[in-house]
């Protein structure tokens, strides 16, 4: 492979690949946090529009739901999406289903005594989430929201399919340029199992610092 | 834009043959992740580091990369090795592959959480190891594993689509021509994704029953 396909596909390839991780995993974690929080709400009418979210994005195949927002919501809504958006727009939303049930689970592991002190105390529902069960469960969520990050990194490859320039894209470029499917696709898999060691190495440490604020060691 | 009926009655002849496919690839996908997976789970338990660590390095590889790409990879690099398979079977052993590294996981997980008491007990009664793995320790492993295997069975469901992307007959490739030909993205692309929720939900919640009956 000839240093001018490294140069003009790959790098930028993996570029690309890193933004589409980084962008859908904000718009992930806000979707997981306001979802998985309307989990716990008071109003039944709020707990029902919450679950009926995640478990229709969770039904979907992400693949298909990349499609349907490229091809059908134009359409219907006048306007177009480019087809980096509409896959960030879909990696955020079906991933951010996922995480609203990580979230769910990490505020019903904290203690029930800590939510009954915070109404003794008559916190107000938001000061009880922010002040005394986000602090603790946070940290609980990490290593699956570490899961879950790479599970969205293998996501992005499917944006690919859409024609947007990621490294998966590049390596379909590549193979075409030079017949040698082996090599590139090697390389391609390498990329990528390198980009989810990074992420799982910071998420590690994350976790022992958010784990040390509240006097905990993580093995 | 509005719906049109008749595109949906158009596409449901070769929305049901693609359903079949998929069935299909899910179905086969299963069994080869399930026992590939067990082989997996035994090396990862392995005595020998020489067993482990290959077994682990090969498993933490493949369950880090994306499918998609391990997808093309099987399709486009096995014909150059001289294997020549379908874009079918390709995929369907892809989707094992991939999922048997998860599959891994959970026996593992499964067959460790058995109490040591129980391994003890049956070398205190000297069963053989055959007997202690299978009157002992697996059927007490299995009611554990069945609700995680069934979690890997629907995640399954949800990437055969990718086998489009090797032009496989599935769901999402029946619409993505049946819109190439009728310029009618709404309605086919519509369906499929109903379709995948009207088995997946379903499952999970068989699943969730499951979990109910088998660990608690």
């Amino acid at each position: 492979m000839t240093m001018g396909l490294w140069q003009n596909w790959v790098l930028p390839g993996i570029w690309v690949t890193v933004q589409l991780l980084v962008y859908s995993a904000l718009l992930g974690a806000v979707v997981a946090f306001g979802v998985g929080m309307a989990r716990t709400h008071r109003s039944r009418l709020v707990r029902f529009a919450a679950t009926a979210y995640t478990e229709i994005f969770r039904g979907v195949s992400a693949l298909v739901l990349m499609f349907w927002l490229f091809f059908v919501v134009p359409p219907l809504l006048g306007w177009q999406l480019v087809p980096m958006w509409a896959a960030v727009l879909a990696l955020g939303l079906s991933y951010g289903a996922y995480g609203a049930e990580v979230v769910r689970g990490g505020l019903a592991a904290v203690p029930p005594a800590q939510r009954e002190a915070a109404v003794a105390l008559s916190l107000t529902p938001w000061q009880r989430m922010r002040l005394v069960l986000l602090p603790q469960a946070v940290p609980e969520m990490l290593p699956s929201f570490c899961n879950l990050l790479v599970e969205l990194l293998k996501g992005t490859a499917l944006v690919s399919l859409l024609g947007v320039g990621d490294v998966s894209f590049a390596a379909y470029l590549v193979r075409l340029a030079t017949q040698d499917s082996a090599q590139i696709y090697t390389a391609v898999l390498v990329i990528y199992f390198v980009l989810a060691l990074g992420v799982t190495r910071s998420m590690k440490a994350l976790e022992r610092r958010a784990k040390a604020n509240l006097g905990m060691v993580v093995k | 834009m509005t719906w049109d009926w008749s595109a949906v009655a158009d596409f449901l002849p070769s929305f049901a043959d693609g359903l079949l496919v998929t069935l299909q690839v899910l179905v086969l996908g299963s069994l080869i992740s399930f026992t590939l997976g067990l082989v997996w789970a035994a090396g990862l338990r392995g005595r020998s580091r020489l067993v482990r660590w290959p077994v682990t390095a090969v498993t933490d590889f493949v369950r880090t990369t994306p499918l998609l790409v391990q997808l093309f990879f099987l399709y486009f690099v096995l014909p150059e090795w001289g294997v020549q398979f379908s874009a079918l079977t390709t995929g369907t052993l892809a989707i094992g592959l991939h999922y048997s590294t998860y599959t891994a996981q959970v026996y593992k997980a499964g067959i460790d959480a058995v109490p040591a008491g129980q391994w003890e007990a049956a070398r205190a009664l000297s069963l053989p190891a055959h007997r202690t793995w299978s009157a002992v320790i697996l059927p007490q492993a299995v009611r554990r594993v069945a609700p995680a295997l069934g979690n890997y069975v629907i995640a399954m469901l949800k990437d055969t689509p990718l086998l489009a992307g090797i032009s496989v007959l599935e769901m999402l490739q029946r619409a993505r021509l049946e819109s190439a030909d009728t310029f009618q993205y709404t309605e086919p692309l519509t369906v499929v994704g109903v379709a995948f929720i009207l088995i997946a939900y379903p499952a999970s919640l068989l699943v969730r029953t499951l979990e109910r009956r088998l660990v608690h």
